[in-house]
């Protein structure tokens, strides 16, 4: 089963999110990178790129697949994790700490409040099969 | 990172040509000097040579040479070898026909710059495919430039932004919406990101097809330029609503681009341009049979409406009376895509291929792809989990769903193939389909090689239920076992290095 923290919201594209005022702390949750596989590369955007809600602003790529990382909230880039670009295997062993992939200044704070609590991403996750 | 050595025979175990060499072992043997030695100094100046006296580059016998690279000659997986059924790619038996054709002296010794009236000939094969191949897809125009899939699909994409901006003029620049399913193959959003073009994916809906609705949908939002779609789709399903996506999109003031990869399932018996496409690319390098992998040479010409064929690559190979000749005088054209007249070793191979199977030929070929895509699809329906349920046309699409309980995923049934003598499928790919695996024959099989990709397959599961270790921890057959992808991928070690030896101990 797969580690889905308390604190956090979750997106449908299996992104969470952790918010401190109006920064918000973006990753992919430990179900993403366990169906994604091995991580070997994270292409982010700039500090500074504004990204509209829905928008792919990087990609993830695994020994599988290369895969689109969307911003489950619109605002501008403050931030991103580079220590990624030498330990991309963080994502893998620590989706919710050294993980992380980028901090976004929220254009409208309130715009988490649309996404999911712990308890209903894990429904989503086991209605999705 | 430690690599199991699974077998002691020494052909198996060949070392780097690196490790081979001996100081002062040459290949060669030169004649006594018969004229007076020159001093280096004078000739070349210092500053124009290397100091380290070619250290480090092997020094070897021409035997060490030959054995080497014979040895590892032997790792390979062919087809000539077996069965290889990696879908989405066609890896169907190149003839050794076509070698020979390839090799005629005519062809071999002729220069691209060679004139015109000295180069008959070769025109006149260019101008017999490119017919040949606008009679197969019912498309009049082509180009024969494109070096492989990905560029032909480039070129297509641009002919679609020539004609829009020649027909809209400024308000072209409204129109920059390529829609492509989200089952695409990766090179179709490239390629129309490479054209200027935005990308929005088209759903697909539960039988793997395009979903109609979304389709609508996307192009009522305005703005389309065209449609970018695989016919059979990725997923080896024929879109039967190809008339009507076509029409859609036209009514939408877009044009329709084919991505001919999959052609294996349609040539001799139906054609793109019969169903509303616009211009199409075909993959030479899988659909005929021109040597395909390594990288080599490929070659993906593009095939187009006569509406779209004034915009197509320069020069244009044509024929006036009995003549044949380059058009380089095209204004509208797109211009050069590739240098000279693209890969034209391939283009021979391919005319070899049509006149070897003939009209007839071609088609039986294409009707024993599918049979045989379809066979294996009936084989094995009921051991690996099918995500569709239409039947597939030259290729099947299974998961490794049925599987995954017993800890064993799409990657680890692949590498057991390999003990099993058969290279693996297509892998994850199309990615809308969770551990996919994609299965596609081609007609250079017969039953028995059939059955027995089955049974392996079937074996396969059985292993993955009673002894999931074996799967978890194949090939055991091979030279050397599991690979460490992961680690691969995330520092590459890209070539040897004198002190590679060292610096693999401290990593
Ligand atoms: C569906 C599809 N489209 C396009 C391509 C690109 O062709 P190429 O590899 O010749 O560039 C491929 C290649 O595998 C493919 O499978």
């Amino acid at each position: 089963m797969s580690n889905i923290p308390e604190n956090l919201k979750y997106s449908k594209d299996h992104e969470w999110v952790s918010v401190d005022g109006d920064v918000a702390t973006i990753g992919i949750t430990d179900y993403a990178q366990s169906s994604l596989g091995d991580v070997v590369y994270v292409d982010f955007p700039r500090a500074g790129d504004k990204f509209a809600t829905h928008e792919a602003f990087g990609s993830v790529e695994s020994v599988k697949a290369v895969s689109e990382i969307f911003t489950p909230v619109a605002g501008e880039v403050t931030e991103v994790n580079e220590g990624l670009n030498d330990a991309p295997e963080s994502v893998n062993n620590e989706p919710y700490g050294e993980g992380w992939m980028v901090k976004v200044k929220m254009d409208n704070p309130g715009e988490t409040d649309a996404l999911m609590t712990s308890a209903e991403y894990e429904d989503y996750l086991s209605s999705q099969g | 990172m430690s690599i199991t050595k699974v077998t002691q025979h020494p052909t198996q175990n060949e070392g780097l040509i690196f490790e081979r060499s001996q100081t002062g072992r040459v290949g060669y043997r030169l004649p006594k000097l018969d004229v007076e030695a020159a001093n280096i100094d004078e000739i070349i100046p210092a500053e124009l040579r290397r100091g380290d006296g070619l250290a480090d580059v092997p020094e070897v016998s021409e035997v060490d040479v030959i054995r080497h690279f014979t040895r590892i000659s032997t790792w390979n997986y062919s087809i000539d070898l077996g069965m290889y059924p990696l879908g989405s790619c066609t890896m169907k038996y190149n003839s050794r026909l076509n070698e020979k054709v390839a090799r005629i002296g005519g062809y071999t010794n002729l220069h691209p710059l060679a004139p015109e009236e000295e180069s008959q000939g070769a025109l006149e094969l260019m101008y017999r495919l490119q017919e040949d191949l606008a009679e197969i897809t019912g498309l009049p125009g082509v180009s024969l430039q494109p070096a492989a899939g990905a560029q032909g699909e480039m070129t297509g994409v641009m002919l679609i932004r020539a004609l829009l901006d020649k027909r809209d003029g400024e308000a072209s620049k409204d129109r920059r919406v390529m829609l492509i399913p989200e089952s695409a193959h990766g090179t179709n959003p490239a390629s129309a990101a490479l054209a200027g073009f935005t990308v929005k994916a088209i759903r697909a809906n539960e039988d793997g097809l395009t979903d109609m609705d979304h389709l609508r949908e996307l192009c009522d939002q305005g703005g389309v330029a065209g449609l970018m779609l695989t016919n059979p789709n990725t997923v080896g399903i024929f879109e039967t609503n190809i008339k009507e996506i076509c029409e859609t999109i036209h009514n939408a003031g877009g044009l329709v681009y084919m991505d001919g990869a999959n052609m294996n399932a349609l040539v001799g018996v139906a054609r793109p341009g019969d169903m509303g496409v616009d211009v199409i690319h075909l993959n030479l390098h899988k659909t005929f049979s021109t040597p395909h992998g390594g990288g080599g040479p490929g070659c993906g010409p593009c095939c187009c409406t006569a509406e779209l064929a004034e915009f197509l690559p320069v020069p244009r190979v044509e024929k006036t009376g009995e003549r044949y000749h380059l058009n380089y005088e095209l204004p509208n054209s797109i211009g050069r895509v590739k240098a000279f007249f693209g890969n034209f070793g391939m283009m021979i191979r391919a005319l070899s291929y049509i006149y070897t199977h003939g009209a007839e030929g071609l088609r039986e070929a294409t009707e024993t792809a599918v049979l045989n895509a379809r066979y294996v699809a009936h084989e094995l329906k009921d051991t690996y989990h099918m995500p569709f349920e239409a039947d597939c046309m030259h290729e099947a699409v299974f998961s490794h769903k049925h599987q995954t309980a017993a800890g064993v995923h799409t990657l680890d049934i692949a590498k057991r193939l390999i003990d099993y003598g058969f290279h693996p499928p297509t892998i994850y790919f199309p990615l809308v389909v969770e551990g996919a695996m994609l299965i596609e024959p081609t007609e250079s099989v017969g039953r028995a090689d059939l059955d027995a990709f089955v049974d392996a397959m079937k074996h396969i599961d059985r292993e993955a239920r009673e002894t999931p270790e074996l799967v978890l921890g194949a090939p055991h057959s091979t030279r050397i076992g599991r690979l460490d992808e992961a680690t691969a991928a995330r520092r590459p070690v890209l070539r040897w290095r004198p002190d590679m030896e060292s610096l693999g101990k401290s990593a």
